[in-house]
């Protein structure tokens, strides 16, 4: 059953991709010679959005076969739950692509999907069966509406993208294009993340490392500690020994301030990120001879701003109350169940808070402030950014009561 | 009270934007700007809001200052900074070590955090989300949400209860949608607007008509919607206020032994832990083969256990006479519940040393198990017969034995981690030695003693730790976020549609209002058009 | 609406939220209302002695009280009990009593250690801790100094040497 599940999502997974790549081909494939751009734009549109709807359905058995499978809603890990995020921005992406039939609006949010399902990959697949914690059915209400509510703001965000894509003038140079750019940057470092932790994890170079400090073992053993790094080591723990050699020696030591066992891991995995981001852009730049906003704009020329703005705002709309019952009412339910508090200030639920008092604020700002357009797509893309950090940052850098999800 | 008179007749008051009556810009014909500009927002229908009204008294100028939703996104803005910063590190309740004085916790960020973790903790942040100034933050946004609710939703209620019919060209040419047909167009006003009307009606609008105008209402209710969620919000902050009073709110937590009963620190109650246990997901459970590395995955955490109520507890340490009041196991996700009382399954010490067992040997006999001695670590027996004629004498108990400065034996605690025990042996036939335990080894003080202790497997037990909760607030805490959703649900999956179709000046006019969802709105309206076969273009502005 | 309704209107609404304002502020600061401080009547309780039979804290009312809360393992509680021995002894006959509440220990551990260190007060067995939780102890040793009326005149946190239990004595003898 497990193999029959994986193999749906890694259905999923192609059929995205060969999505996404007929979205753009429907969206810039317009103005090649000797085609009806319209008739071009129906046709490719319409198969990408077939395909993404197959996509869907596979990746809905997908979640079926492993719930069937584990007793449980994949939902109680981190690939489990970025697997069921990404299932729920496809689903918001249906939804809207239903009211608005808007065809760009799957060039964008396809990818998004596919970079969401990657970073999946990268974390353990096992299917676990539950600790006590999380035997709840509150884990499939609360986590499901959560992530329903956060896929749906996702796809706020990739509006607000295209938002600016569209609208930023690519003449000259300006803050906002400079801005533009850096978060397209920062996609492509977690694209290069994901491509070199899953082929490096694939290939088997573990560097491992033997710290200083000592650590207990289950049956009461003092033992050194060892970090086993996926990626090829730049940095090194700080003191530590190499115990097994990877395909390269560490070029420094990580600053003796970063406390934790895993904390010189994290930093040389952000290095490496940092590094495959920045030359997945130089190389992009080089081939496109542009700014990369300014080659996206291609895709999204000929559609009203306003529309954009309005579809982005509309998801936030709709997110927003799904957000607020999943992420803050349904958890305060299960969290006086499960604690006996409805609230302890955890760092997770602290930045579920701050997303919720930071749409607060864009839903004041535009309805009050009339802050709309270019400002509240600025707006959509920080609340994306706030809530990766709440899933991810938290997750892996913040220990709290919900890092048992983490890795 | 100040006025202004509309060139229809009606008075306004003061702030009015839009003519209460025709829907006329008030004030544009003294701004000199073009019409379109100077267009107000509909957000409020252009009522006067209260409180810019006035502003003479000090409490006018408090009221004012929270009125204002610059303020308030200012107060959601800080408060959102400062919950961030309250997870840099992780706050005094979460922290890794028991601590129990503010001179360890500060050791604690110190040196765990280094200079940052000392500024973290001299600024107060180990504790900010019980801060004052956090708690002011929370009640200025209560105060805030009163005050801006009150102050809008009053206008708004007048408006949205008079319905602008019949509205000056200027209001309709303000809309964002607004398309007209033109003059030589061959429309009848007596048949177009009746079929408009009926079409609409079809769609589910309201419809208020006059002679020559037509006004289509959808929705009203989500203009509702912030208003009560903002409700909700207060009802919900008030909860939370609530659990300060005292007998509102009660968090205790006490560690019980298997067999223990303990009283709840500042209730009635006494628990007794029958058996605690621990089970783990046997391999064939598990949806797929894990390589665990000889660990195991918990599956359940229990204690069994009893609630008492003791009937004797107006005298706190006097002897407890106990009537039971409930009973069953307690698992994670599953407390027990008694009355407005919750327990919780919330930790355990494991395989902890409960009492040393020993056999007791007759060397004269050929090491003949004679007896066996049985040392309960928590409460040891002064004397015990260990076999007919023979008693052992409990001397000098130290739980947690540590050789001390001054030479003699000391405990580190009053925990039985390192059990050292002296012993003295009496038979019958006034045989009498001494004998220490310490470390898993029996000493002798004699060089040829008669008897001798056999070290056994010593009893382990479970140490079960319980959560005791009351939160008599979370019914209004409940009650407030269902408000609130019910409200935030009103305001964003509904919107509140108006098409005005109007005919003057042997024109037809056609503008329409939303407050989101302009995309829905103007599909409707172009379908109105296409239907009626109206010679108009619709044309949306750019700027709501 | 005319100016006096308006303000008054005004004035509730604003002192309504001015008292929730001011609760918010007071539970910040005053964490824990129960706790017990000098100035109030020390809670009553009652306790088994060593010997088995219970002593009730008001069962002492008219004598000056020094309520010292210990544990073998703490060192400090060692080196001031002979002080307290000493005051006891000199002002037993005034009016003085001597309690110690032992924290949380079997008896055995206890008489050998009073043994050892000659406490010749009433010593009585907190074995639940329960006491020691209604008196909100922290580090230990702890002293309460109660006077004959009952009430706490001072809370001491650590050790004590012989002339300052002497000075607090003669405050609660007064």
């Amino acid at each position: 059953m497990i193999t029959i599940s994986n193999w749906l999502l890694n259905a999923a997974f192609i059929l995205y991709v060969c999505s996404s790549i007929l979205f753009v081909v429907a969206v810039t494939g317009k103005q090649w010679s000797g085609r009806d751009p319209r008739e071009h734009e129906r046709r490719f549109g319409g198969l990408a959005y077939i395909l993404a709807v197959i996509g869907f359905l596979s990746h809905a058995g997908y979640i079926v076969t492993r719930w069937i499978a584990s007793g449980h809603s994949p939902t109680s890990n981190m690939f489990e739950f970025m697997a069921f995020l990404d299932f729920c921005i496809i689903f918001a992406y249906l939804i809207l692509y239903r009211i608005y039939r808007l065809t760009v609006l799957g060039a964008f949010v396809i990818p998004l999907g596919i970079l969401m399902l990657g970073y999946a990959y990268v974390f353990p697949k096992e299917a676990t069966p539950l600790i006590p914690a999380l035997q709840s059915y509150w884990l499939q209400i609360h986590v499901t509406t959560a992530a329903l509510g956060e896929g749906i703001l996702s796809v706020g965000f990739a509006a607000g993208l295209m938002y600016l894509v569209r609208t930023v003038p690519q003449q000259g140079k300006s803050r906002a294009n400079l801005w533009l750019e850096i978060v397209l940057s920062v996609v492509l470092m977690l694209v290069g993340f994901i491509v070199l932790d899953s082929t490096f994890s694939r290939l088997d170079q573990n560097t491992v490392f033997q710290l200083p400090t000592q650590q207990m073992t289950n049956t009461g053993q003092v033992v050194n500690q060892q970090v086993t790094y996926t990626l090829p080591a730049i940095v090194a723990p700080a003191g530590a020994t190499i115990v097994k050699q990877g395909p390269m020696n560490p070029l420094m030591e990580a600053p003796t301030w970063m406390e934790g066992k895993d904390a010189a891991r994290k930093l040389n995995t952000m290095i490496w990120s940092i590094l495959s981001g920045l030359v997945l852009y130089g190389g992009l730049r080089l081939l496109v001879r542009k700014r990369l906003g300014a080659a996206l704009q291609r895709t999204v020329e000929g559609i009203e701003p306003e529309l954009l703005d309005e579809i982005s705002y509309r998801a936030i709309a709709i997110g927003y109350p799904v957000f607020t019952l999943g992420a803050l009412i349904f958890a305060m339910i299960w969290a006086e169940e499960a604690w006996g508090r409805f609230w302890g200030w955890d760092p997770k639920e602290t930045w579920a808070f701050i997303v919720w008092l930071f749409y607060s604020a864009y839903l004041h700002l535009r309805l009050s402030r009339g802050w709309v357009g270019e400002k509240s797509a600025w707006m959509s893309v920080i609340g994306f950014v706030i809530i990766l950090i709440t899933l991810v940052v938290v997750n892996l850098v913040i220990a709290g009561l919900h890092s048992y999800a983490g890795v | 009270m100040d006025v202004r008179k509309c060139e229809c007749g009606h008075t306004n008051p003061v702030g009015t934007m839009l003519c209460e009556s025709c829907g006329k810009p008030v004030d544009f014909q003294e701004s000199g700007q073009p019409e379109q500009a100077a267009f107000p927002d509909m957000r409020y229908e252009g009522m006067a809001r209260r409180s810019q009204t006035y502003s003479r008294t000090i409490i006018d100028r408090i009221w004012n200052f929270f009125s204002s939703v610059k303020i308030a996104i200012a107060l959601i803005l800080i408060t959102l900074i400062a919950s961030a910063v309250g997870t840099i590190f992780p706050q005094q309740d979460y922290i890794p070590v028991p601590v129990s004085t503010e001179a360890d916790i500060a050791r604690f960020y110190g040196e765990t955090y280094g200079k940052i973790g000392e500024i973290y903790y001299a600024l107060g942040f180990h504790n900010l989300y019980s801060s004052w100034w956090f708690k002011t933050l929370l009640v200025f946004i209560g105060t805030s949400l009163v005050i801006c609710s009150l102050d809008r939703v009053i206008p708004l209620y007048k408006a949205l209860s008079r319905p602008r019919l019949n509205q000056h060209l200027s209001f309709l040419k303000g809309q964002k949608l607004y398309g007209n047909s033109p003059e030589e167009a061959s429309i009848d006003p007596a048949a177009a607007l009746p079929a408009a009307a009926d079409f609409l009606a079809r769609k589910g609008y309201r419809l208020f008509r006059e002679e020559n105008a037509l006004l289509a209402e959808k929705a009203r209710f989500s203009r509702w919607g912030p208003y009560i969620n903002h409700i909700g919000l207060i009802i919900f902050l008030f909860g939370v206020l609530l659990r300060s009073i005292p007998g509102f709110y009660l968090d205790q937590f006490v560690w019980v032994r298997e067999g223990q009963t303990v009283s709840i620190p500042e209730t009635p109650y006494y628990v007794k832990n029958v058996a605690y246990k621990t089970e783990y997901w046997d391999e064939s459970e598990m949806p797929e083969k894990l390589n665990l590395n000889g660990g195991a995955i918990p599956k359940t955490y229990q204690t069994d256990a009893v609630l008492y109520v003791n009937k004797n507890a107006d005298l706190p340490g006097a002897k407890p006479e106990l009537a039971e009041v409930a009973k069953g196991p307690i698992l994670v996700n599953h407390p027990m519940i008694y009355e407005d009382l919750a327990i919780y399954q919330s930790g355990v010490k494991e395989m902890e040393l409960g009492a040393l067992n020993f056999a007791v040997l007759d060397r004269k006999a050929g090491n003949k198990q004679v007896g066996s001695l049985k040392l309960d670590l928590y409460a040891p027996q002064t004397e015990q017969q260990v076999a007919e004629g023979i008693t052992v004498r409990v001397l000098d108990y130290f739980p947690d034995f540590v050789m001390g400065n001054d030479g003699k034996p000391a405990t580190k605690t009053n925990q039985p981690n390192n059990p050292m025990f002296a012993l003295e042996i009496a038979s019958a036939e006034g045989v009498k030695e001494k004998l220490v335990y310490v470390s898993g080894t029996v000493i002798s003080d004699s060089k040829d003693p008669r008897y001798a202790l056999e070290v056994k497997m010593p009893d382990f037990i479970d140490i079960s730790g319980l959560m005791v909760r009351k939160d008599k607030a979370v019914p209004v805490i409940y009650f407030g976020a269902l408000i609130f959703m019910v409200g935030v649900v009103m305001g964003t999956y509904w919107q509140h549609r108006r098409i005005w179709v109007q005919w003057e000046n042997g024109r037809l006019h056609l503008a329409g209002h939303t407050n989101k969802n302009w995309f829905g709105l103007r599909k409707e309206m172009e379908l109105l058009i296409a239907k009626m076969n109206w010679p108009v273009t619709l044309v949306q502005k750019g700027k709501s | 609406m005319n100016t006096t309704k308006r303000t008054s209107i005004r004035v509730a609404i604003l002192g309504v939220l001015l008292i929730a304002f001011v609760f918010a502020l007071y539970t910040s600061f005053v964490k824990d209302p129960h706790q017990v401080k000098a100035g109030n009547a020390a809670p009553n309780f009652s306790l088994p002695q060593l010997n088995g039979t219970p002593m009730k804290l008001s069962d002492l009312k008219g004598k000056a009280v020094v309520l010292n809360f210990w544990g073998s393992w703490c060192e400090p509680c060692k080196a001031e009990m002979p002080a307290l021995q000493k005051q006891y002894e000199t002002n037993k006959d005034k009016g003085l009593v001597v309690v110690g509440v032992n924290i949380g220990e079997t008896p055995v551990a206890v008489q050998s250690f009073i043994e050892q260190y000659g406490a010749k007060f009433p010593i009585l067995l907190d074995r639940d801790l329960q006491i020691t939780k209604l008196y909100r102890i922290g580090p230990i040793p702890t002293t309460f100094f109660i006077d004959r009326e009952g009430e706490i005149e001072e809370i001491y946190i650590g050790q004590m040497t012989d002339a300052i239990i002497a000075q607090k004595v003669a405050q609660i003898l007064e």
